[in-house]
């Protein structure tokens, strides 16, 4: 077992961790650890903007963006951190643009942005041009650049080394409360055990989509960072709200950007009806993703799915774009009718048409896009304040070292729903607070002492998958749970459908005790690590349930049959879910932060 | 329909030598290779080991040999490769088990032609301007995902690890030709080595063999251009 020394770790390597590492290598001793070569992270898939009150090309405001934030977050954000992102958002996009990202640009040369869901103009309602893009490859080129500065300022990186658990001080023998000692990776080259003794750890590991039959998430999305913490005694927060984002690929989830909306794409249903115009009459297929995913899921339960299948179409068509542009009245900036080509649609949206022509064999310029809704971003997560502190408690108390940003984060600024685009402002802006508090924080602290035997935990975890009796198979587990997650944790929820996934999921936890893996090996032993990492999935699925089961609401991503309105008076706080040594989880709650916006009735 | 699907497998902690393995296994015009290998591993032999994530082509981890040509297992249709099909590690880099290979001389380099924006000038409040027309100039070369189908489809490198290989060039251009960037001249010295750009014969296999439909050919002779005339128009 070899043990390094480093004062900030870095968990994680897509958008909030290389811009941790950036940060907090600029004053501390810095490695960040992925499983993954960094340029293969999840924010690379994102891809059609990254918000910010640039005002380019139209009037636009920070105020305006932290409004339409909290108002899509269903009021459960907290608005003291949604307005500190949107407006650290604008300094956060050009200094992407100094690093070299190469923004899509305006006729004058400034950074171009798109309409997107839920942005709006706060004065008139209607859809403002606020996603700042590069192409539909946003999430790529972020990534890209941030990996390319990572090379530039000479960070230290540990590639494919999996990180299996954090390391804290136990508060009866040192005094320090809880406080970070460093964590535990596997090197997966090697199969070895690395400890690294830290002062201070950020974890920035991404989401857990991988719960859900059909998402738009990586295979290596399964919430590695949260089942980690949570294990460790530490809460998760908001945990029941997961965003499902509307337009995924029918079957696969692959994710179909909302630039296509922003674009001028309309939703129509199995009878040729655009059927936003029901949902939400102002700004129609631009509404908030919670609102479209529910209304497309309704239109296919009422029978209007396309051939009475459980999907609807997504038509960028030149002609059907022009056709609704024209009935819309929209307009360009110079006054002139909004006309597109199939040549500017190809320009600006090439990868969508790339996906739809190899997995669907459909040219999207030519023919609709079958899609349905699909499991794509974890509002919940490890609760941090908004410089990316961890926190341990409903009175938000500070995990001494510890620090969390991007998805696995809840902070929360995405509340009950995210907006389109503010995952992406998200990792950069908080990215930066993580790394650059906890390298402040690690130059006032000193190491805290490893415990005895610091692989000790994780071993016990690996264990299992080796002596076990092998009489279940992980991938039937893991189908299993897919499908009823989908099923009955999925766009709209009851007291009972949830009962049902709940108890499935605990049948499946104790089934999954006796999944043995055929491989022994200690090289690239890929079998045992997606097992490990099924073990997290199954955790986080049955932490989201509880959560979900308790909350009797419907609050943005958490929509429920038998409870269909918002509670302000009951359910305006935030979940704080705790696996306790027992192996129960137990439900606190904490305020919501309410600053400049009382909750009111939210329609699009 | 069923399909047979033969894989190269490698484990160095068992097997004197590689050789491969054939699986067979029910499937539907529309799953992707990725699949296949993904129920092999599930339910006929879980040591099969090989990289993946976005699984949609866009993260760029699941290179590999797919019936001879370079491809990324999960933008490889069964439709495609047909019945038949042989899934082998991309060639040049040391298998290290079965179709995960040693990527480290890749980036090597990757990271030798300076893959990062240089502009030392200071900055602007906002953002530095840059028309349209500027930023088309080098739009098809910032779509590489570092995948590696095009260096390993690349003869010379499969001789010499050291040869640059397209990708690298690639990104050397995406730099290059970006009317921001001030180090455009330093890179094409690097280029110019005898490692660099001139082993390039114009042969096109790694402009057949990118997933992302980057012209690569084209950008390899743009800079072979830059370097002729010591222009960057």
């Amino acid at each position: 077992m070899k043990t390094h020394q480093f004062e900030v770790i870095v968990v994680g390597a897509g958008g909030a961790g290389l811009m941790a590492g950036l940060y907090a290598s600029k004053t501390a001793k810095t490695a960040v650890i992925s499983k993954l070569y960094p340029t293969r992270s999840h924010t690379g898939t994102a891809q059609g903007g990254i918000g910010a009150a640039l005002a380019s090309e139209e009037e636009d405001h920070p105020e305006w963006h932290t409004f339409d934030s909290v108002k899509g977050s269903d009021y459960l954000g907290d608005q003291d951190a949604i307005e500190f992102m949107c407006e650290e958002a604008i300094p956060a996009i050009y200094e992407l643009e100094h690093m070299g990202l190469p923004f899509d640009r305006t006729p004058d040369g400034k950074i171009s942005q798109r309409p997107f869901g839920g942005h709006t103009n706060n004065i008139t309602g209607k859809p403002v041009r606020r996603a700042c893009h590069a192409a539909d490859r946003t999430g790529h080129m972020i990534l890209q650049t941030l990996y390319q500065q990572c090379i530039k300022n000479n960070v230290t990186f540990y590639d494919e080394f999996q990180v299996v658990d954090l390391l804290m001080v136990n508060p009866q023998t040192t005094g320090v409360s809880g406080a970070t000692a460093g964590v535990v990776a596997i090197e997966l080259a090697s199969g070895e055990m690395h400890v690294f003794h830290a002062k201070a750890v950020i974890f920035a590991t991404g989401g857990h989509g991988r719960i859900w039959e059909i998402t738009s998430n990586a295979y290596s999305f399964t919430g590695d960072g949260p089942a980690i913490t949570m294990r460790r005694g530490l809460p998760l927060e908001d945990m029941e709200f997961f965003q499902f984002h509307p337009t995924g690929i029918y079957k696969l989830g692959i994710l179909i950007t909302e630039g296509v909306r922003g674009e001028g794409g309309i939703l129509i249903n199995g009878q040729g009806e655009r059927f936003m115009e029901k949902y939400a009459p102002t700004v129609k297929d631009l509404a908030s993703r919670d609102v479209i995913s529910r209304a497309i899921y309704l239109e296919i339960r009422e029978g209007r799915g396309v051939n009475g299948q459980n999907y609807v179409y997504l038509d960028v068509r030149p002609e059907s774009v022009n056709k609704y542009a024209a009935l819309d009245g929209r307009k360009n900036l110079d006054g002139t009718p909004f006309v597109v080509t199939g040549e500017q649609i190809l320009a600006k949206l090439p990868d969508i048409v790339d996906f739809c022509r190899v997995y669907l064999g459909v040219d999207p310029l030519t023919q609709p896009m079958p899609i349905q809704p699909t499991a794509h971003y974890a509002m919940g997560g490890i609760p941090t304040n908004m410089y990316g502190e961890a926190i341990k408690d409903e009175k938000n108390s500070l995990v001494p070292g510890l620090y969390a940003a991007g998805e696995v984060a809840c902070v929360s600024v995405h509340g009950a729903n995210r907006l389109g685009t503010n995952s992406l402002v998200d990792l950069v802006v908080f990215g930066k607070y993580a790394g650059l508090r906890a390298a402040e924080f690690a130059k006032g602290a000193s190491y805290q002492p490893l415990p005895p035997d610091p692989a000790e935990f994780a071993h016990a975890q690996f264990d299992q998958f080796l002596t076990s009796d092998g009489t279940e198979n992980a991938f039937d587990i893991a189908r299993e749970m897919k499908k009823v997650m989908f099923d009955d944790m999925g766009i709209f929820r009851s007291g009972k459908g949830m009962q049902n996934a709940l108890k499935k999921v605990r049948e499946l936890q104790a089934r999954f005790k006796h999944v043995r893996v055929a491989d022994s090996g200690k090289i690239f032993n890929m079998e045992l690590i997606n097992a490990w990492e099924l073990g997290n999935l199954l955790d986080l699925a049955e932490v989201t349930t509880v959560s979900a089961i308790a909350r009797t609401e419907s609050r943005g991503g958490h929509s429920r049959e038998d409870y269909p309105d918002r509670d302000d008076k009951k359910w305006l706080k935030h979940t704080m879910a705790y696996l306790r040594p027992n192996g129960k989880i137990d439900l606190k709650y904490k305020p919501v932060v309410i600053t400049k916006y009382e909750p009111k009735v939210r329609t699009y | 329909m069923q399909v047979t699907i033969k894989v190269f497998r490698y484990n160095p902690e068992k097997d004197k030598k590689p050789g491969y393995k054939t699986y067979k296994l029910d499937a539907i015009e529309t799953d992707r290779v990725l699949d296949l290998l993904e129920k092999v591993k599930g339910y006929q032999d879980g040591t099969l080991s090989f990289r993946r994530s976005c699984a949609h082509g866009i993260c760029g981890s699941d290179a590999m040999r797919i019936n001879g040509f370079n491809r990324l297992a999960c933008k490889t249709l069964v439709r495609d490769t047909g019945a038949k099909i042989t899934v082998e590690p991309i060639l040049g880099l040391k298998v290290i088990k079965d179709l995960i290979v040693d990527m480290e001389p890749f980036f090597e380099n990757f990271r030798s032609v300076m893959p990062y924006f240089v502009n030392d000038e200071p900055e602007p409040a906002q953002e530095r301007y840059q028309s349209p027309a500027e930023r088309e100039r080098f739009d098809d070369t910032t779509k590489c995902i570092l995948c590696a189908c095009c260096t390993t489809s690349y003869p010379s490198f499969w001789a010499n690890d050291k040869y640059l290989g397209p990708a690298a060039i690639v990104t050397a251009h995406r730099f290059i030709f970006d009317s921001r960037d001030r180090a455009a001249a330093e890179r094409l010295k690097i280029l110019n080595d005898v490692f660099g750009i001139h082993r390039c014969h114009t042969i096109f296999n790694c402009t057949l063999a990118c997933p992302r439909e980057i012209q690569v050919t084209k950008a390899i002779g743009e800079v072979k251009m830059a370097l002729v005339t010591g222009k960057l128009d």
